[in-house]
């Protein structure tokens, strides 16, 4: 999407991405440099010519008594060269109507400036009209950077906050339960818990290896919920500092013959679901890859219950993690 | 592979929103029609060719954080399961082509079955 475009409609809303977000909550006095290095008009150019060098910088605003008179950029200073007049005074060579950002503007409209402009920077006016920074291309992407990096963070923090709930909750024995109420027939919804678990999982801290291997034996009882059940049933996570233990259960029909049912490649899926991609009779054997333990009972009355359980290994420390 | 190259090589079809694709980058791939394969045999990150087409492929993408699904032999997903796709930005292509000469091209521009990143670097 383009900055020029004030107008946003909702399709170009749905592609607008967290830099493109952050260009309008940040303003121009959070990215701007406010170490400042300014000229007077009187300077010579060889003076100035000395300032750019000294401070690495290719521009730099005119100023008397904080108000902007001009801007003086490196071609100003080529141009100067080029004439042999080095000791003329900034003010024969600087740009007198300068383009300038508020310090309160938002970031994008500081960035519609340079793109429609072209020129390298923008001396910040504060509403005074004292100039109280510069503002470049680099500086806007330093600024998003660091705003990005600051996003990072706090989604760390968060992560770090859940990772310590079981620390941080004093009981004899703390467990967190996620229920889903999965629906018979509901392909439309289909993977929802699973994934949410999965989510949840790595949430709370744990490793993407063990989010997805639950996640998938989730994913395959969800599915079971769906395709195989009367009236759907219900997928329940409890997750303990040492173990996670997945539980779904329905109340019917049953499983006929569990030993049969336990056999990779045996399926009872109709000839409608199987088009849908289901039915590769993989399902259990999936999930007993993914779990330690695992345990089906299954009756015509009671319906059928599946135990699944992962055990988490006591990560090792390393010598830094002591705090 | 970065996938702009497979899109623009086997003229992929592109049913969901993203159109650059110049930024994402693929080592692996999988092909099954059957999703319980495909969750226990598809390696984070690969593209996925089937000719499955219902909105199911979207849920089994997510899990399995699969960037992209190429729908095979001209099979149509709905707008539902293209709305689901957008949502979790996974990428949707298209091509009249079967499975098998999809994923022989893939195979000559260098996807493999099980190929890590870490083992490339």
């Amino acid at each position: 999407m383009s900055f020029d475009n004030a107008n946003i409609t909702d399709a170009d809303a749905a592609k607008i991405t967290r830099v493109e977000e952050l260009a309008y909550e940040l303003t121009v006095d959070e990215v701007m440099s406010k170490n400042l290095v300014t000229l007077t008009p009187e300077l010579t150019m060889r003076d100035a010519l000395e300032i750019f060098r000294k401070n690495r910088i290719s521009g730099a605003p005119v100023v008397v008594d904080g108000e902007l008179v001009g801007i003086l950029s490196i071609e100003d200073m080529i141009r100067s060269l080029r004439d042999g007049r080095i000791d003329l005074k900034v003010a024969d060579y600087m740009t007198r109507n300068v383009i300038t950002a508020r310090n309160t503007d938002q970031l994008i409209e500081a960035l519609k400036q340079f793109v429609k402009t072209k020129v390298g920077r923008l001396p910040v006016l504060d509403e005074n009209g004292k100039v109280v920074g510069i503002l470049t291309k680099g500086d806007i992407s330093i600024g998003l950077l660091k705003a990005l990096q600051r996003d990072y963070e706090a989604e760390e923090l968060i992560r770090y906050r859940a990772s310590h709930l079981f620390e941080d909750i004093v009981s004899d024995h703390t467990t967190l339960i996620l229920r889903y109420y999965v629906k018979k027939n509901d392909f439309t919804h289909g993977g929802a818990a699973s994934n949410n678990t999965k989510k949840a999982l790595r949430r709370l801290g744990a490793s993407p290896q063990i989010a997805r291997q639950c996640g998938i034996a989730a994913y395959e009882a969800e599915m079971n919920l769906i395709i195989h059940t009367n009236n759907g049933g219900v997928l329940r996570v409890e997750i303990e500092q040492d173990k996670i233990t997945l539980e779904a259960y329905d109340d019917g029909p049953g499983i006929p013959n569990i030993e049969l049912a336990m056999q990779p490649g045996y399926s009872t899926a109709s000839e409608e679901v199987r088009r849908m991609g289901f039915g590769a009779g993989m399902g259990l054997s999936n999930i007993k890859q993914c779990v330690d333990e695992m345990r089906l009972t299954s009756s015509p009355e009671r319906g059928t219950n599946l135990y699944m359980t992962l055990y988490l290994k006591t990560p090792k420390h390393s010598p830094q993690d002591k705090d | 592979m970065i996938l702009q190259d497979a899109v623009q090589r086997l003229q992929l079809k592109v049913l969901t929103n993203s159109s650059d694709f110049n930024h994402v980058h693929i080592y692996q791939g999988y092909v099954s029609d059957m999703l319980s394969c495909v969750v226990a045999g598809a390696p984070n990150g690969c593209v996925w060719v089937t000719l499955l087409a219902h909105s199911n492929i979207i849920a089994v993408a997510t899990l399995l954080e699969i960037p992209a699904i190429i729908i095979t032999e001209g099979a149509q997903p709905d707008e539902t399961t293209v709305a689901r796709a957008n949502e979790k930005e996974i990428a949707l292509l298209s091509t009249p082509l079967p499975s098998f000469e999809v994923v022989g091209q893939l195979w000559q521009m260098g996807i493999r079955a099980n190929e890590r990143l870490s083992d490339l670097l």
